[in-house]
């Protein structure tokens, strides 16, 4: 097959979704409240002021990237505890388990209540349900470095924070960016419920707001949106791993 | 002249749970000369790990003492370098990097004219055109060569080899015996080298010690008498099949002792 080809099909076959979805629509005489039509949709997204959408996709994008940061920034050095310290392993982890457990949807609610009505409870919920799969990957990872270089780095009598910065971080990268990669696109869902909650923009908010006015194809346009962030928030860490980690990569993956 | 290494009436034993002890090792007595290459042979399971961790001191034995230079071992030192099983490079690291690993975990920075005996030390082991290559694209033989030279990047006296060719296929770890001992000859050094093969033993040691099953100890020490410098004519020594059948009977004796 063409190489070119071969690289663009993806996104060809999903282009070639929208006829056959217009078609199917238009020749069932499907109800616009069930499934509009591409073009109806098109038709709504134009009519929503461009500056609108530019600020409702901005306060999602914005909760959802500045609550995955924040979740990395927690999870990160949790993770290191945890391998470092096995009585940490052993009370945190099971915590971890539990909230991890408990529906972020249920929180929701009562972290509006303790943090306020401002961004806070927004970061809060989208940190919550983002970390485990950070934390659980690294963790792994760091477990995984091969025992001979840890007898290595202590033949050395290399330090603790040499050890974890020079040999055991490192060696997790592969791990960390799976989770990174889970993350990111739950930091997305997190974004959305925080903004069901409690929000007065955003695109979740937007949904809602649509649907309450029953004006379905606009709630569809900020559907797609939401889908579209989700899918380039996702080849943004594919492109800081092969750009930064490309030995990380699988073999096949590195050309 | 005082013997490099020695072990003391070297007994250890594991604490595998709390009214279980497990005997790795009893009374071990060796010596090792300056530049001597001690090969030890053993069946699975007779305690060569625990040896090897003694000898770098990463463990500490429960009975006896292993002294190097007449210094007892009570904590890992410079003088002694490793070799591994399987190479274990860093693969986010160049080979180069790799080589000078130890010194920048130990002092956080590598200096220059370390980076230049990096060099020396790749050329030595004969890679010095892949010094900035990444481990992955290089063959099991050349990523176990990075690994002797990251060994010997400190300048140790003594050099710790756990069956460093055995994860290699045949033809390579004939080639890499060989190679070690070229190195070995330009870099003298006292070499201690685990191995299951006898071949490898007898082709590469002055002497060889034999271990038994758990609990480990030390039933014979063969010194081998072969000409060196040794090369593929070795093998085809006289006298090499015959130190071969000593070792093997030693091995195998113990093995039907213990099955009768």
């Amino acid at each position: 097959m063409n190489k070119a080809l071969h690289r663009y099909l993806p996104i060809l076959a999903l282009l070639a979704l929208i006829p056959l979805w217009e078609l199917i629509c238009y020749l069932a005489n499907v109800p616009n409240y069930i499934l509009p039509r591409p073009s109806v949709i098109y038709d709504a997204f134009i009519n929503v002021d461009k500056m609108r959408w530019l600020e409702h996709l901005w306060a999602t994008v914005r909760v959802a990237v500045l609550g995955f940061l924040l979740s990395i920034f927690i999870s990160l050095p949790l993770a290191v505890l945890m391998v470092q310290s096995s009585f940490l392993n052993r009370t945190l982890f099971p915590l971890l388990v539990i909230i991890q457990s408990t529906p972020v949807v249920a929180i929701a609610p009562l972290l509006i209540v303790i943090l306020g009505a401002g961004e806070a409870p927004r970061l809060a919920i989208t940190c919550l349900i983002t970390f485990f799969p950070i934390v659980v990957s690294t963790t792994t990872g760091m477990l995984s470095t091969p025992s001979e270089l840890i007898d290595l780095s202590r033949s050395l009598k290399g330090s603790v924070f040499r050890q974890i910065w020079q040999i055991r971080f490192p060696f997790a990268i592969p791990h960390i960016f799976s989770g990174l990669k889970v993350g990111i696109t739950l930091a997305i869902i997190g974004a959305v419920i925080s903004e069901f909650v409690a929000a007065e923009k955003g695109l979740g908010y937007f949904v809602q707001f649509s649907t309450s006015y029953f004006k379905i194809p606009q709630a569809f346009a900020a559907l797609l949106f939401l889908s579209i962030i989700s899918l380039l928030l996702f080849q943004t860490i594919r492109w800081i791993q092969a750009i930064f980690f490309a030995w990380s990569l699988p073999a096949e993956e590195q050309k | 002249m005082k013997p490099f290494v020695c072990f003391n009436k070297v007994s250890h034993q594991y604490q595998s749970n709390t009214t279980h002890k497990v005997q790795a090792l009893t009374d071990i007595n060796f010596h090792i000369n300056k530049h001597e290459f001690v090969a030890v042979v053993g069946p699975s399971g007779c305690g060569k790990s625990t040896l090897l961790k003694l000898i770098t001191g990463l463990m500490s034995p429960s009975e006896g003492s292993v002294e190097i230079f007449g210094k007892t071992m009570h904590e890992p030192r410079n003088e002694v370098g490793i070799v591994f099983q399987k190479p274990t490079l860093l693969p986010w690291l160049s080979v180069l990097d790799n080589v000078t690993f130890p010194l920048k975990h130990q002092h956080g920075k590598v200096a220059s004219e370390a980076k230049q005996y990096a060099m020396t030390l790749l050329k030595l082991v004969g890679l010095e055109q892949f010094a900035h290559q990444r481990p992955a694209q290089l063959s099991g033989g050349m990523q176990q060569r990075v690994g002797i030279a990251r060994a010997l990047i400190l300048k140790p006296e003594i050099l710790i080899m756990d069956e460093p060719f055995s994860a290699l296929d045949a033809l390579s770890r004939e080639i890499m015996g060989f190679e070690l001992l070229r190195i070995w000859e330009e870099e003298p050094k006292t070499v201690l080298f685990i191995t299951h093969s006898i071949n490898e033993a007898v082709l590469l040691a002055d002497k060889v010690l034999v271990m038994s099953p758990r609990p480990g100890t030390v039933v014979e020490e063969l010194p081998i008498d072969l000409p060196r410098p040794r090369n593929n004519t070795t093998l085809k020594h006289e006298k090499f099949a015959y130190y071969a059948d000593i070792l093997r009977d030693h091995i195998f004796q113990k093995h039907a002792a213990l099955n009768e």
